[in-house]
């Protein structure tokens, strides 16, 4: 990716407690590209993002944005700079207690001194940009799942951010949604020069849209490259992911205990055999429960 | 045997720290709020907005519930008072009684359990479905843009509930005495107007109901904003917003009370 950085990770590592989530982290984004951070579910996928966004502070390692270490910038800093990013939550996080104007108009209000007139304009422009400029007089428990997330995604790129980045953008959606909300996704980052991250475990919509992907597994970097560099990849890991296998490196089990055990099919127990304890095992089902 | 002791020791310690610690978060969150209130004043439209919700909405069943309560208290007070031949004293008990003690009090536990609960089933609502951390994302501090201004509703609210309340309850006391079982008019009111100290009675009680609309008020945004992101944790800081206001409402009251002597 020989674009200038917008976004640098470097040797990031996180841990929630004592329990590590990200392991040594390298990542890149380059400026007006759209870069996917795929992996399975729990896999420090969110808690990427939320680094970026400065909501949490690595346990070692920086991230930095626009050359500016995130979790070095005090409060103000660290709102300056969210000002110029975008987020778009996995259920949209639209207000409730708003219209959807109201929900796209609220950051100009919040951050600008705009007349109402030019808010007005705006949010139509945004919300026709989404297809939705019908819906402005709705509450958003008006809407469809795929329609709440277009307004948020308008809301999102209300002030025109240089960094925009989605969490899960295409779960729970229906094809027409999916694709109509993976298609914008490109169409907004190339004309707002932006960069996009977007987080998801949609293969086949991320392998559409995106210019670069990295492939995240317990807390590291298995796979990266361009969606073609992919598609060719002979990994295990990718091959499984792309083509949705069960079987290959990614366990379908939580590791848990001996599945036997749980289902008490064995057991052992201590008994007095010639004036002696000692420990027997049996086989099948417990009975002694039913005693 | 000792180790039953223990762990029943370790389990009053660990009740009490928790306890403790918790007041020490409510403690930095209304400092918090205190220090991001600015916004709350300069525009005031958003304070507004809460003190209709929280105050205008909640007018109903304090207005009916003072009513009531006054009623009740003219019923007895006729009562107690006719063993004495002091009928013509019931305005002032009325009065006293709701002006001191119940106004303040049942308004306050009536916006606990009605405004209150709402405020915390909101705010944990808004946690839930990442309102607050799309918020935080857009460079919009929270606690200035939805805590303070519900805060300084609830501070302005639960007075003016508080006085409503005692209205509506010198009327219904009105009704029972004067017009149901036929007290005398003029000295009902006469003797309320000379017995009713406005510093001594009135401003005590709104002082009470100022402190009372602080406390309800960070105790349901505190619930709220701390309450897990589950179905359950909304469900059970929303309860706990109405135990720990009632109780809180009862002891302040005893402690004020006994200042205010």
């Amino acid at each position: 990716m020989p674009s200038e950085a917008l976004v640098e990770i470097r040797d990031v590592n996180f841990a929630y407690g004592h329990r590590p989530i990200l392991k040594g982290m390298n990542l890149t984004f380059p400026k007006n590209k759209v870069i996917a951070i795929m992996g399975g579910s729990g896999c420090g996928k969110t808690t990427l993002l939320r680094l970026i966004g400065g909501s949490i502070k690595p346990t070692s390692g920086y991230v930095k944005i626009g050359g500016q270490v995130i979790h070095e910038l005090d409060h103000a800093g660290l709102y300056a700079m969210r000002r110029k990013m975008g987020m778009l939550f996995q259920f949209g996080a639209l207000f409730t207690d708003m219209s959807v104007y109201d929900n796209v108009a609220f950051q100009m209000r919040e951050h600008t001194s705009l007349p109402e007139e030019i808010i007005h304009d705006l949010v139509m422009m945004k919300l026709h940009a989404v297809g939705l400029r019908g819906t402005h007089n709705l509450m958003p428990a008006e809407l469809s799942g795929g329609m709440a997330r277009r307004v948020a995604l308008a809301r999102t790129v209300a002030l025109d951010p240089m960094l925009i980045m989605y969490d899960e953008p295409f779960a729970g959606l229906d094809p027409i949604s999916l694709t109509v909300v993976g298609n914008l996704i490109k169409r907004l980052n190339d004309a707002l020069g932006a960069t996009s991250i977007v987080v998801t475990h949609d293969v086949q919509e991320s392998l559409k849209i995106v210019d670069y992907l990295y492939f995240v597994a317990e807390g590291v970097i298995i796979a990266e490259g361009t969606p073609d560099e992919i598609r060719a990849s002979d990994k295990p890991f990718v091959q499984q992911f792309v083509n949705g296998e069960m079987d290959g490196p990614v366990p379908f089990h939580y590791p848990g205990g001996d599945y036997q055990q749980d289902l008490k099919l064995k057991h052992t127990e201590r008994v007095k055999f010639n004036k002696r304890k000692v420990t027997v095992r049996h086989f099948g089902p417990d009975r002694r429960q039913k005693k | 045997m000792t180790t039953a002791i223990t762990k029943y020791l370790v389990g009053i310690g660990r009740t009490v720290m928790n306890a403790l610690w918790r007041i020490g978060i409510g403690t930095r969150f209304l400092s918090l709020i205190l220090l991001n209130s600015g916004i709350s004043f300069s525009r005031f439209h958003l304070t507004v907005r809460e003190l209709f919700f929280s105050g205008v909405m909640s007018l109903i069943i304090i207005l009916v519930a003072g009513m009531f309560v006054g009623m009740v208290l003219g019923l007895q007070g006729y009562e107690t008072l006719k063993r004495y031949g002091s009928e013509s004293a019931l305005g002032s008990l009325v009065a006293l009684s709701l002006v001191r003690e119940l106004g303040p009090v049942l308004a306050a536990l009536l916006f606990a359990s009605r405004a209150g609960s709402a405020m915390t089933a909101e705010i944990g609502l808004m946690k839930v479905t990442e309102q607050i951390s799309a918020m935080e994302m857009m460079a919009i501090n929270p606690i200035a843009r939805v805590v303070a201004p519900r805060f300084w509703a609830g501070v302005f609210a639960v007075p003016l509930l508080a006085a409503m309340f005692s209205v509506m309850g010198v009327f219904g006391g009105y009704l029972v005495g004067v017009v149901l079982i036929g007290v005398d008019e003029g000295s009902f009111w006469s003797q309320m107007q000379s017995n009713v100290d406005f510093q001594h009675d009135v401003l005590n009680g709104v002082f009470k109901s100022c402190v009372f609309g602080a406390v309800v008020t960070v105790i349901a945004l505190f619930e709220g904003y701390d309450a897990p992101p589950t179905a359950e944790g909304v469900s059970g800081a929303t309860t706990r917003t109405v135990v720990e206001s009632s109780l809180a409402i009862l002891i302040l009251d005893f402690i004020l009370t006994a200042l205010m002597l």
